[in-house]
């Protein structure tokens, strides 16, 4: 029996989850190669979902004011900005965060600087030589839930509010949950976030309200380059792969999948992404996992304590007794 | 460079342990990673600490049951409903629509610690209640026999399944000491119910607490270290800052309130008190410390990126050692 896996490949999460005759797994392959940051399926996803306004600050850190996945934002646009001399050693010797480095124009490196191929070959890119001298480039990647195959914030939700759909995806009820908070620090990935204006946790649904007419979601629908794909997960993952081996055949070698392989700490992701550099720039972490997969330790170790805490006392009124006895009363 | 791969973690000196040099590593704007649970202190780290005294208070008070010691029996089953009760008010307190606490008891999901945990607790609270209100009355002697039992069954589980809780979580703090926080939380509740029974239990039948602190203070050194050995560079968020500051705290009020129980607390009343008071806070301050630590860790995302770069890079250099029969890192 291998159902009910709390880690590790696992095929159908679906039918483990007990949907009879479920459609096959669908999910996301967001190629952040052609990304251009234009934000529609942040604007779709609010609209479509009705998700309430967040906040309408300015971070002054790029043109990324969203800041990242939330209660009331379920796709996120990153934008990174970065000397591109060479895209696959980091930035700057001292830069802490990925974070633009030294500062513009100190890096006027001609010779070593990658110009990535893709301008000259399909429609529009990610990594446009812009700024002074060209030696900056901007990664851009919407960030979604991951539908995890193995989700923890499935795996810990104490109400069963956050359930596994037909189509392999995981959603919040929002008439069960209560607002325990336990899928918030869950999640490897920092995705799901109670809504302080409401209590209740919230992430992207992967519109099952559109997923059950047939549709596909709505940032899917918007995205304008088809950065963001939908469709069902084997499709994708075979989509992707052959766009790699484009990317390197074109020369760009920091072309890599996150989140694609069913043998990582999640068991796969239901979205997965083609990324230029390595995901923590992105705001990724970079070797997730299900928290879960060590649950049978814990409790493990959580029985033994509790022997020991009874053994303790047992001990304790035993050893006054016998000393007492040995030394006679009082 | 900033590549985090193998980052001088191990080969630290112990001679410059305060001065860590920051680990390289990068990131998104230096933007955390996961999310912090958007828990309470009071509420959830105050629960850590009363479900642990409730639940190590219920073992303890069966042992005076059993033992014949009724005042300490009948005050540390008081103690054990009152910290439960209030325990169940903080939880509920904590959640963001409180008028669905029942919700909890909804499903019972063995992979959920805080499903298990709700069960336990809507098994073991009316069992200390029971146990508390015959000792209290006198009445049904029998039944409070009873339930006395059942809530020193059920004790030691409130008491470190709380540890799993945390655990089960993608806080570096919390899931990367997965082993050894259960038996952190169990010495801790042992000494906040070993203070609660010197505080209140005359000090002739209180060589059994004098000792159970002792037991916990050792062990609670232990687990400590242990915790700390386990999560290398992570170890940083239960030296440093408000967590290093309550664990250090902790450590000192445990350890003052062992001795003084330990040389003083045979004889002297003052002595047993301020030595079980001394315990209660200590015990107090490792939840909300630990609480800390988790929430510090969350919040930089160096303790998401370097551990896991590091766990990466072994997994491979182990792949790419099990091909070529020679590692590299």
């Amino acid at each position: 029996m291998t159902g009910r896996l709390l880690s590790g490949p696992e095929p159908d999460p679906a039918g483990d989850a007990g949907h009879l005759d479920a459609p096959p797994r669908v999910g996301f392959f967001t190629d952040t190669t052609v990304c251009i940051g234009c934000k529609a399926c942040e604007v779709a996803c609010k609209e479509w979902n009705a998700i309430p306004e967040d906040g309408l600050s300015l971070t002054g850190m790029s043109y990324d004011n969203t800041e990242g996945l939330g209660a009331s934002t379920w796709r996120h646009v990153a934008f990174i900005e970065q000397p591109s001399t060479a895209p696959s050693a980091p930035p700057a010797p001292s830069a802490p965060s990925g974070s633009p480095g030294p500062g513009p124009g100190s890096v006027p490196v001609p010779d070593g600087r990658t110009e990535l191929p893709l301008t000259d070959q399909r429609a529009a890119t990610a990594p446009a030589a812009g700024g002074e001298g060209g030696d900056l480039r901007w990664l851009m990647s919407s960030d979604v839930c991951k539908h995890c195959t193995h989700a923890a914030c499935l795996d810990v939700c104490p109400t069963g509010s956050l359930f596994r759909t037909e189509f392999g995806t995981v959603v919040v009820q929002e008439d069960i949950c209560n607002g325990c908070g336990y899928c918030v620090p869950a999640c490897p990935y920092g995705v799901i976030e109670q809504r302080s204006s409401d209590g209740r946790a919230f992430k992207c649904t992967l519109c099952y309200d559109r997923l059950g007419a047939g549709q596909e979601p709505a940032c899917a629908k918007a995205c304008p380059t088809e950065s963001i794909q939908f469709g069902p997960l084997d499709e994708l993952r075979e989509r992707a792969a052959l766009r790699v081996d484009q990317l390197h055949a074109a020369g760009v070698e920091d072309a890599r999948l996150y989140g694609d392989d069913p043998a990582d700490g999640v068991g796969g992701d239901g979205a997965f992404f083609l990324l230029l550099d390595e995901p923590e720039v992105y705001g990724l972490p970079p070797d997730p996992q299900v928290t879960t997969r060590d649950l049978p330790a814990m409790w493990r170790h959580a029985g033994a304590a509790a022997l020991s805490l009874a053994g303790a006392f047992a001990a304790s009124y035993a050893l006054p007794a016998l000393t007492r006895r040995g030394r006679g009363r009082r | 460079m900033t590549r985090t791969g193998g980052k001088g973690g191990k080969g630290r000196g112990k001679g410059e342990e305060l001065m860590v040099p920051r680990a390289e590593f990068r990131s998104y704007y230096g933007r955390p990673v996961i999310k912090a649970p958007a828990w309470a202190a009071r509420d959830i780290a105050g629960y850590f600490f009363l479900g642990g005294l409730a639940g190590a208070g219920s073992v303890l008070a069966a042992g005076a049951h059993l033992t014949g010691r009724t005042t300490t029996a009948r005050a540390m089953k008081v103690s054990s409903l009152a910290a439960i009760s209030l325990s169940t008010a903080a939880l509920i307190n904590d959640l963001g629509r409180p008028g669905r606490f029942p919700y909890m008891l909804r499903v019972l999901k063995p992979t959920s610690p805080m499903s298990v945990g709700s069960w336990l607790l809507s098994a073991y609270g009316p069992a200390a209640g029971a146990a508390a209100l015959c000792a209290v009355t006198g009445r049904v002697p029998r039944a409070g026999a009873a339930a006395t039992a059942a809530a020193a069954l059920l004790g030691p589980a409130v008491a470190t399944y709380t540890a799993v809780l945390a655990a089960d979580t993608a806080v570096p703090a919390w899931h990367g000491a997965h082993r050894e926080l259960p038996y952190l939380f169990a010495a801790s509740a042992t000494a906040a119910a070993a203070g609660m029974a010197l505080v209140v239990a005359p000090a002739r039948e209180s060589g059994p607490a004098r000792c159970a602190a002792a037991l916990a203070t050792l062990a609670d050194l232990g687990a400590t270290k242990a915790t700390e050995r386990r999560l290398g560079m992570v170890a940083e968020t239960y030296r440093e800052g408000k967590a290093g500051r309550l664990l250090r705290c902790a450590r000192g009020l445990i350890g003052a309130g062992a001795a003084t129980a330990a040389l003083a607390g045979g004889k002297s009343r003052p002595a047993a008190v301020a030595g079980g008071l001394a315990l209660l806070a200590g015990s107090a301050c490792t939840r909300l410390g630990v609480f800390a630590a988790g929430i510090a860790s969350a919040e930089d995302p160096v303790y998401t990126v370097v551990p896991q770069r590091e766990a990466k890079a072994r997994r491979e250099a182990a792949e790419a050692g099990e091909a070529k029969g020679a590692a590299g890192a």
